[in-house]
C-alpha cells in the first residue's frame, strides 16, 4: 500500500513560507519583551537606512518630566500622567483617558549609535530618532 | 450625552478611523469632555455641532523621514473619529474649545433653563 502523507508536502512548505514572512514583517521582535499592545504610550516604530524613528503617542504631558533613556540597546520612555481630577459635586460619566505612571521599553536593533540621538514633543508625540552608525549603513563600491 | 459609534457611521465619510479615548465629567454648570488626539495639529482638528450631534474628528500628521518604513505600528490609521449625541438640556452653541499637546478639552454649558435651582418647599 502506498503511504500517503496527511499533509501535502507543499502545503508544509506554504505553512513554512507563511511564518518565515511574518516574522521579516516584525524587524524588531521576536524580542523577549515583547512589544505589549494597548499600551500607554501607543508606540509606531520605523526606520531608514540612515535612522531608526519611535513615536510615542503621549497627549498632555509636560516633556520635561518625560524620562527618555537608551542603555545597552534598549530605550525606555517613562513619565507620568496627571490628569484634573472633578470636582467634590462632579459626576463622572466616561472614564478612559490614561492616568499615572507608566514606562514602556524598546529593544533597538545593533547598528545604533547611541550618541546620535535627537528627541522632539508635538502635538503630544514625543518623536525619538536615532542614527545609525555610519559603518553599518550602505556603501556604493566603484569598480576602478 | 450618549457614544454612538456603533451606530454612527454616515457623518463624514465610511474612512476607518481611530476611536479616541475621553473623560466626560459632568458638574452643575454643564458638560466637561477631554479627548486624547495625539499626532493632531491644531489646523487638523475638525470640531462639527449640528443639531444634538457632536463630532470630533482630527487627522495624525507626524514628521517622517524620506523613505521610512514601519515596523511596528499600534497607531494604524491616520485619523480619529468619535460622535456623541448631546442631549436638549446642553446649550450647542456656546461649546467652548482648547486644544493643546493632543488633548482636546470641550465645554458644553447647560443651557440657562436648565440649570439647576433650589425649589422652596412652603410651609403653610
Amino acid at each position: 500500500m502506498m503511504y500517503r502523507s496527511l499533509f501535502p508536502r507543499d502545503a508544509l512548505a506554504e505553512l513554512d513560507r507563511l511564518q518565515r514572512e511574518m516574522q521579516q514583517t516584525f524587524r524588531l521582535s521576536p524580542s523577549i519583551r515583547g512589544i505589549a499592545r494597548g499600551g500607554f504610550p501607543a508606540m509606531n516604530v520605523g526606520g531608514t537606512q540612515q535612522s531608526v524613528e519611535i513615536y510615542a503617542f503621549a497627549p498632555g504631558i509636560d516633556p520635561a518630566t518625560l524620562d527618555v533613556q537608551i542603555e545597552k540597546g534598549v530605550l525606555t520612555v517613562a513619565g507620568e500622567r496627571k490628569l484634573t481630577a472633578p470636582g467634590e459635586d462632579a459626576t463622572v460619566h466616561i472614564d478612559e483617558r490614561f492616568a499615572g505612571r507608566f514606562r514602556r521599553v524598546v529593544t533597538l536593533p545593533d547598528d545604533i549609535d547611541p550618541a546620535a540621538v535627537d528627541a522632539k514633543y508635538r502635538d503630544g508625540v514625543l518623536r525619538i530618532s536615532i542614527a545609525r552608525k555610519q559603518s553599518a549603513q550602505p556603501r556604493r563600491i566603484t569598480i576602478q | 450625552m450618549s457614544d454612538n459609534n456603533a451606530v454612527k457611521k454616515q457623518a463624514s465619510g465610511d474612512e476607518a478611523a481611530l476611536l479616541p479615548p475621553v473623560d466626560v465629567i459632568e458638574d452643575a454648570s454643564g458638560i466637561t469632555l477631554y479627548a486624547d488626539l495625539p499626532g493632531v495639529p491644531k489646523d487638523k482638528l475638525h470640531l462639527q455641532v449640528e443639531a444634538d450631534t457632536l463630532t470630533i474628528e482630527g487627522e495624525i500628521d507626524l514628521e517622517m523621514p524620506a523613505g521610512m518604513e514601519a515596523s511596528h505600528a499600534e497607531v494604524n490609521l491616520p485619523r480619529y473619529r468619535r460622535v456623541f449625541t448631546l442631549s436638549k438640556e446642553l446649550d450647542a452653541n456656546k461649546v467652548g474649545a482648547e486644544f493643546s499637546q493632543g488633548v482636546l478639552k470641550l465645554t458644553i454649558p447647560k443651557a440657562e433653563h436648565a440649570q439647576p435651582r433650589k425649589v422652596e418647599v412652603k410651609i403653610l
